[in-house]
C-alpha cells in the first residue's frame, strides 16, 4: 500500500511538472456556436516597420478578437489580397472580391521606448474609409495595444463599445484533497497574460472589480472561515474589510466605488449591509430572518438587487436604499439568483434553477420578459461585460469548471477552459 | 569518497542533466488516460482518509482509552447528511447528536467545530449561507442536549468543499452535510 501510494505521488507529481509553466493557467477560447450572418471583416496584417521582427501580430490578436465577439466572421490571411501601403492606395475591388465587407490595414512604428500603431478601418461596400487612429503603446504592452486596437474597430463598425481591452478575474482550482490550490487570477479578456494575484490551500470565492479597474474585493477562507479582503491589482495591497463573527460574503462595489454592499451573519441570519469604505461604517439594509445574499447596485447606485428565501424558496428582490419594502421580481422557475446588472441598467442575468439544472436567464426590467440565455445544468456566477454585449459566467463541462460567455441576446456562445484543473466565478473588469 | 563512488556520482550526475535537457513533449493517450487514473485513485483515497476522519477512524489520533476513538460508540459517527436546500436535522440523526452534547456536558473543556456543506445545487452565496444554517440547526439541538454555546463554533463552506465530485444523486447527498471536527478533546 505505501509503495503504491510512493508511486501515485511520483506520478502525480509528473502531472504538475508537465502541468506548470507560463501556460499553465492559459485559458483556450473555442466558440461553440456562433449567428450566421456575422458581418465578413478582413484584417490585414499589420507591418512592423523597425529592425528585426514584431513582437507580436497584432493584426491576428484583432482579428481573433473580432472573430470571438460571434458578430464577425474574420477572412482568413490566405485568402487576402494584397494589402494597400497606405489609406491613398486602397481600392475596394479586391476586398469586395475576398468577401470582406469591411477592412482594416495598419502598422506599427517603434520610436524609442514605443510603438506607434496606426490604422484604418474601410467600408468595402461603400468604398470609403470609416477612420484612421494612431495609438502610442510601451513595447511591452503591445497587446494591451492590440485589445485597444479591437475596441476601436468594435466600435466603428457595430456602433457600440468594444470590451476587449477590459480584464476578467476568476478563482482557479487544481489539485486534490491537501494539495487543493485556490488562485485568484486577473487575465486579458481573450484568457490571455494570466497573472495569479492571491493563492491559498483553502477557498477563494466573489471576486469583484473596484468600479476605478484597480482594486478587487473577494471572499478567503485563508483563517478558515469567510472573510472579505479587498486586493489592488497593481500594487498587491491587501486589506481585510469584514472579518465579523459568522458569514462574511458577496461584496460588491458600488457604483460610486464609496460603498460596499455585502451580506453579514453577525446577527444570526445572513442579511445586507452597505459599508462606507472611508470610514468602514456599517449601514444594515435589510433585516429579515432569512437568507439575504448576492446583492448587485442599480447603475444609479439607488437600489439594490439580491437573492433571498423569504418566501421559501431563494428568488430575486429590490429594494431601494436605504432600505424598505422589498419588491419580488422573479417567478418563473424553482429558485431564482446572482442577478448581475446590465450596464445600462435595463435588465439583469441571473441563475434560474428548475427541472434542468441552473442556467442563465435575462429580465427585462422594463416589459418582465424573461429570456433563458444559456442549456447548461451548472451555469453560474453571471457577470456582464462592462459593454452589455456579452456575459460571462462558470459552467461545468464532464465535471469539470469552465468559463462560458454568451451574448446578451442568447444567440453567441463560447467556452474557456484552464488547460488543467477548474476555473470560475469570473468577473469582467469595468472598461 | 574512494575513485569508484565519485565516478559513479558524476555519471549519475551526466544522467540527470541528460533527463533534465530532454526537450518536453505532449503526453500520448495512454500517458494521459493513466495519469487520470492514478489522479482519480489518489483522490478517491483522500476521500476516504476524509471520510474515516470525519467518523473519527484516523489512523493519525493518539490511541488512547477514548470513547471518541470508540468504532462501537455513537461518537464514532460525526456526519449529518441533509436534504436538498433543507436544514431540518432528520431524525436518524438525534441519537449521535445527543451522544455528541453529553460528551461535551462532561468534557467543559472539548470544542467542536461544526462545518456546514451544500451541494453544487444552487448559487455559490447562497449556499454559502444554507451551509451556516445546517451548521446552526445542528448547534440548536447540541445546546438542547447539553453543550455549552461557547463549546461550539459554527463554520460555513456552503459548496466549496466537496467530498463527492460526481454530478449524481449519490454524490450530492454525500456533499449536503454538517460535519463535527473535535478541534480540543477534553
Amino acid at each position: 500500500m505505501i509503495m503504491k501510494n510512493r508511486i501515485l505521488q511520483v506520478w502525480l507529481l509528473g502531472f504538475l511538472l508537465l502541468a506548470v509553466g507560463p501556460a499553465a493557467a492559459v485559458l483556450e477560447v473555442t466558440v461553440t456556436e456562433g449567428v450566421t450572418g456575422a458581418i465578413p471583416v478582413a484584417v490585414a496584417p499589420f507591418a512592423w516597420e523597425g529592425p528585426g521582427s514584431t513582437p507580436e501580430d497584432v493584426g491576428q490578436i484583432v482579428g481573433a478578437n473580432l472573430a470571438r465577439s460571434g458578430l464577425f466572421d474574420v477572412i482568413s490571411r490566405e485568402r487576402l489580397p494584397r494589402a494597400p501601403d497606405g489609406p491613398a492606395d486602397f481600392l475596394a475591388e479586391p476586398w469586395a472580391a475576398a468577401g470582406a465587407e469591411y477592412l482594416v490595414i495598419g502598422r506599427m512604428l517603434p520610436e524609442e521606448e514605443r510603438v506607434l500603431i496606426e490604422f484604418h478601418v474601410f467600408d468595402v461596400l461603400a468604398n470609403q474609409r470609416l477612420g484612421g487612429f494612431r495609438i502610442p503603446v510601451p513595447v511591452e504592452m503591445l497587446r494591451r495595444g492590440a485589445h485597444r486596437v479591437s475596441d476601436i474597430v468594435y466600435e466603428q463598425i457595430t456602433g457600440d463599445k468594444g470590451a476587449f481591452s477590459a480584464r476578467i478575474a476568476y478563482v482557479g482550482v487544481t489539485g486534490q484533497g491537501d494539495d487543493r490550490q485556490f488562485t485568484l487570477e486577473v487575465a486579458d479578456s481573450d484568457g490571455a497574460n494570466p497573472r495569479t494575484l492571491f493563492r491559498s490551500n483553502q477557498p477563494i470565492m466573489s471576486p469583484e472589480w473596484a468600479p476605478d479597474g484597480r482594486d478587487l474585493v473577494y471572499v478567503s477562507f485563508e483563517n478558515r472561515r469567510s472573510e472579505v479582503f479587498r486586493h489592488n491589482v497593481e500594487t498587491g495591497v491587501r486589506a481585510k474589510l469584514a472579518g465579523f463573527p459568522g458569514i462574511n460574503s458577496a461584496p460588491t462595489w458600488s457604483p460610486d466605488g464609496r460603498r460596499l454592499a455585502l451580506s453579514l451573519s453577525r446577527d444570526g441570519t445572513p442579511n445586507l449591509y452597505v459599508m462606507d469604505l472611508e470610514t468602514g461604517g456599517l449601514t444594515q439594509v435589510t433585516r429579515s430572518n432569512s437568507i439575504d445574499t448576492e446583492p448587485a447596485w442599480s447603475p444609479d447606485g439607488d437600489s439594490l438587487f439580491f437573492t433571498s428565501d423569504r418566501a421559501g424558496s431563494p428568488q430575486i428582490y429590490q429594494m431601494r436604499l436605504p432600505g424598505g419594502a422589498a419588491q419580488r421580481l422573479t417567478f418563473e422557475g424553482s429558485s431564482a439568483g446572482a442577478a448581475t446588472v446590465s450596464p445600462d441598467g435595463k435588465s439583469l442575468v441571473y441563475v434560474q434553477g428548475g427541472e434542468g439544472g441552473l442556467r442563465l436567464a435575462r429580465l427585462d426590467l422594463e416589459t418582465r420578459r424573461v429570456t433563458l440565455l444559456t442549456k447548461g445544468r451548472y451555469d453560474k456566477s453571471p457577470s456582464f461585460a462592462p459593454n452589455g454585449s456579452m456575459i460571462i459566467y462558470s459552467a461545468t463541462d464532464r465535471g469539470r469548471g469552465i468559463l462560458g460567455s454568451v451574448s446578451r441576446d442568447g444567440r453567441v456562445h463560447q467556452r474557456l477552459a484552464a488547460r488543467s484543473g477548474d476555473v470560475r466565478e469570473p468577473a469582467w473588469s469595468p472598461l | 569518497m574512494n575513485a569508484t563512488t565519485r565516478w559513479a556520482l558524476v555519471l549519475l550526475m551526466a544522467g540527470l542533466l541528460a533527463a533534465c535537457a530532454q526537450p518536453k513533449r505532449d503526453l500520448t493517450e495512454d500517458e494521459r488516460q493513466a495519469m487520470e487514473a492514478a489522479a482519480a485513485e489518489a483522490d478517491a483515497a483522500e476521500r476516504a482518509r476524509r471520510e474515516a476522519d470525519a467518523r473519527g477512524l484516523g489512523i493519525d489520533r493518539d490511541l488512547q482509552a477514548d470513547p471518541l476513538d470508540d468504532p462501537q460508540s455513537p461518537l464514532a459517527e460525526r456526519l449529518v447528511y441533509f436534504d436538498f436546500d433543507r436544514d431540518t436535522v432528520r431524525s436518524e440523526f438525534i441519537p449521535m447528536l445527543e451522544a455528541h452534547s453529553r460528551y461535551l456536558s462532561q468534557n467543559p473543556g472539548a470544542q467542536l467545530r461544526l462545518e456546514g456543506h451544500t451541494d453544487e445545487r444552487g448559487t455559490r452565496e447562497y449556499n454559502l449561507a444554507l451551509g451556516e444554517r445546517r451548521a446552526q440547526a445542528v448547534r440548536r439541538i447540541m445546546t438542547l442536549n447539553g453543550a455549552r454555546d461557547s463549546q461550539l463554533d459554527v463554520v460555513s463552506y456552503g459548496e466549496e468543499m466537496p467530498v463527492a465530485f460526481t454530478q449524481t444523486e449519490e454524490s450530492w447527498a454525500r456533499n449536503r452535510r454538517v460535519e463535527l471536527v473535535y478541534d480540543v478533546r477534553r
